[in-house]
């Protein structure tokens, strides 16, 4: 009993630590694979958590054997079910992720978000002061607005 | 028996977490997340899920490491040596 309850504690321990340095990654990296690593820990993460949720103190896989329900009690096999669905949804967001990366590089030349930023800033027209785009309206239209204040 | 299986997997699973987030090296932090992702397997079999430690074992640790160096490769950050910049 007291060895079931060590294995709980540690992988509630294991998965919050997961998604803890998951979530670290993605918030404080610039880099954008560095972001992709972040979210892969944290899906790591998310899955251990649901897995734990579902685990019970002396219990066996549900895993029937012959048709005979075993003796023993089982653990909760739907979050195992939702799992094995995130774990493979999980590999095609990352493959997606992973292709618009190429995409940017193939475009941009660069995978730093600043440097992004600043690039598609010089397309689009948008001022940057201290890494936000400002969307200021344009100087000809401020100086039409006050020519026509004073003509009126 | 159990207990100290699941000790050295979170361990093991925590500190290459560590290593993913703190390499300079690029395809070092790959490597390092298989390693998460092959510790974690052995955690769900220790927590009765025996199917999801398959899956995870070889999604996780094959095809997601193997897309990651792909992408690698593909924009240039295939290193073996480690060099300075900022992340």
């Amino acid at each position: 009993m007291t060895e079931s309850a060590g294995i709980i504690i540690l992988s509630y321990c294991g998965a919050i630590g997961l998604i803890l340095l998951g979530v670290f990654a993605m918030v404080m990296y610039r880099h954008l694979i560095r972001i992709i690593f972040g979210l892969m820990l944290l899906e790591a993460g998310v899955n251990l958590f649901l897995i734990t949720i579902g685990y019970r103190a002396n219990a066996v896989a549900p895993i029937l054997v012959d048709g005979q329900i075993p003796a023993a009690a089982m653990v909760d096999p739907i979050p195992q079910a939702m799992v094995l669905t995130a774990i493979v949804i999980g590999v095609g967001v990352q493959a997606l992720a992973l292709a618009l990366v190429v995409k940017t590089y193939q475009a941009y030349r660069t995978l730093d978000t600043q440097e992004l930023a600043q690039k598609l800033a010089k397309e689009t027209g948008v001022d940057i002061i201290e890494g936000t785009p400002v969307y200021l309206p344009s100087p000809l239209a401020a100086h039409k607005q006050i020519l026509e204040e004073k003509s009126t | 028996m159990l207990f100290w299986v699941a000790l050295i997997s979170v361990v093991v699973m925590l500190g290459a977490a560590f290593a993913v987030l703190f390499l300079e090296n690029y395809l070092a932090a790959t490597a390092a997340i298989s390693v998460v992702s092959l510790a974690l397997s052995v955690l769900f079999f220790v927590l009765q899920a025996p199917d999801v430690a398959l899956t995870e074992a070889a999604v996780g640790a094959g095809i997601s490491s193997v897309i990651l160096a792909l992408t690698l490769r593909r924009v240039g950050l295939w290193r073996i040596e480690t060099h300075k910049d900022k992340q």
